[in-house]
């Protein structure tokens, strides 16, 4: 009985869900409703290459795979509402789409700072015109250029800022280390290094006050009282999950939408989330549920989600095996790039480097109980070479969970 | 079936290595190298290869 599974969310993860649904086997419509105007597209250019202008923003469009040609897409509309139990959703004017099965795939937002002060001069990086707006105001003469967040994508938008000719680039983060907490101090003190090398300033220890300026911003106010004279101010200060239309059905979204081990939203065979919108267990480390915020998840999601639906929806396929994925990123920074494998954030305080050295190409093993749970490479392509000879045995090794003997 | 690799957009990230190994190599170098024209029982495994391009460098012509 084809029936009509909407997916509410058109970017890679609901791109992915899609192609899924059709490799597993799922014949009926498959409706994909995204709030952005555009088809699906490659965010981790907006950071980077497309921010600097080295990439056209068109080039960065995703080719569906040709089995999932008769997805309808329903762009530029947002749902606004979802009634699970009644296999509903609602969509922006009022229209009701039924369905059979639902993906959640609504991604996250930026966090934005509540700060007093203009609002004018403040910016993001998320979206497409996000990083068109960015990337005009980047490239003005003379431009002071503070980034609030010394996160992944604070960093790389410094490092952009400074391979376009930006003489004033700041970071703030109330952390003392840039990326200090998904790769320890190690790393964090070598990247800081690097940056500085550059001409990057830091300012960390200490988190933004209020903006400064009349109609548009002219300044940043520290905590700890200073002012940083600034004409474009880059707020990459983390995410918020869009799953406002998702509430008052009795689900957890305490932080993303809650799922169990098979991506099931709710305890409803039905409904499933993918990307970096669900908290789910990684039966590879422990039962913990987990947003993840890696450019590999929402296609590993959205294979298992798909597995998961359709096996509910039809019985054609069989119920999948608790979702284990193996983490993977990467940052690239200057010419160096930082790449890791597994799970780094769960063996910080357990850092060793095991190649190379943290002033050229390093290699860096994390450790929980004394095994090894990640690897990160920083430096050039021998390095990232070097972390990925470390993956099968990241690979081969049992379940942090498993009792011995048993498979996972 | 047909597999060709946009080289300026390729930054060897090696995530189609793990996808499809008998299609995609990192030489001694760490530079991609590939077979252009692999057999179609692979096709599977390259779709996967084109999913996992962090730059979306890799596509199947038929």
């Amino acid at each position: 009985m084809p029936g009509r599974i909407v997916i509410a969310g058109a970017s890679l993860g609901g791109l992915r869900a899609a192609e899924h649904l059709r490799a597993a086997g799922w014949k009926g419509r498959i409706t994909v409703v995204g709030d952005e105007p555009h088809m699906p597209y490659n965010r981790p250019p907006l950071s980077k290459e497309a921010l600097a202008g080295k990439t056209s923003f068109e080039s960065l469009a995703f080719r569906p795979r040709a089995a999932a040609a008769d997805v309808e897409w329903r762009l530029g509309t947002a749902v606004t509402r979802a009634r699970p139990a009644g296999r509903l959703v609602e969509l922006e004017g009022g229209e009701r789409l039924p369905f059979d099965g639902l993906v959640v795939a609504t991604g996250t937002r930026p966090r934005r700072l509540r700060c007093e002060g203009p609002v004018v001069g403040r910016y993001t990086v998320r979206t497409l015109s996000d990083a068109e707006e960015l990337s005009a105001a980047l490239t003005r003469p003379g431009v002071r250029v503070v980034v609030v967040g010394a996160g992944f994508i604070g960093c790389e938008v410094a490092a952009t800022a400074i391979g376009l000719g930006v003489t004033e680039v700041t970071v703030v983060d109330p952390e003392p280390l840039p990326m200090l907490r998904p790769l320890g101090e190690l790393l964090a003190r070598a990247l800081r290094e690097r940056h500085e090398a550059r001409g990057v300033r830091f300012a960390l220890g200490q988190g933004v006050a209020a903006y400064s300026g009349e109609d548009r911003v002219t300044g940043v106010v520290l905590t700890g009282g200073a002012v940083l004279p600034a004409d474009v101010v880059v707020e990459a200060v983390g995410t918020v999950s869009n799953t406002e239309w998702l509430e008052g059905n009795g689900l957890d979204l305490s932080d993303g939408v809650l799922c169990d081990s098979a991506l099931r939203v709710g305890g409803l065979p039905y409904v499933v989330a993918v990307g970096d919108v669900a908290r789910f267990p990684n039966a590879r480390y422990d039962d913990v549920p987990r947003r993840v915020e890696h450019w590999s998840i929402p296609g590993d999601t959205a294979r298992h989600a798909a597995r998961t639906l359709v096996a509910a929806l039809t019985g054609a396929a069989p119920v999948p095996a608790p979702f284990a994925p193996l983490p993977s990123f990467w940052s690239d920074q200057y010419e160096y790039r930082v790449q890791s494998f597994g799970a780094p954030v769960l063996g910080t305080a357990d850092a060793r480097v095991l190649d190379g050295d943290p002033a050229g190409d390093v290699l860096v093993g994390y450790h929980s109980g004394g095994r090894l749970v990640g690897v990160v490479a920083l430096g050039g392509p021998s390095a990232a070479a070097a972390a990925a000879r470390h993956r099968a045995e990241l690979l081969r090794q049992p379940a942090l969970t498993a009792q011995p003997g048993e498979e996972t | 079936m047909k597999v060709v690799v946009d080289m300026n957009k390729c930054q060897d990230h090696g995530q189609c290595v793990f996808a499809a190994p008998e299609v995609f190599q990192l030489d001694e170098g760490a530079h991609l190298v590939f077979v252009g024209e692999p057999d179609d029982s692979l096709r599977e495994q390259v779709e996967d290869a084109a999913d996992v391009c962090p730059l979306q460098a890799i596509a199947i012509e038929d």
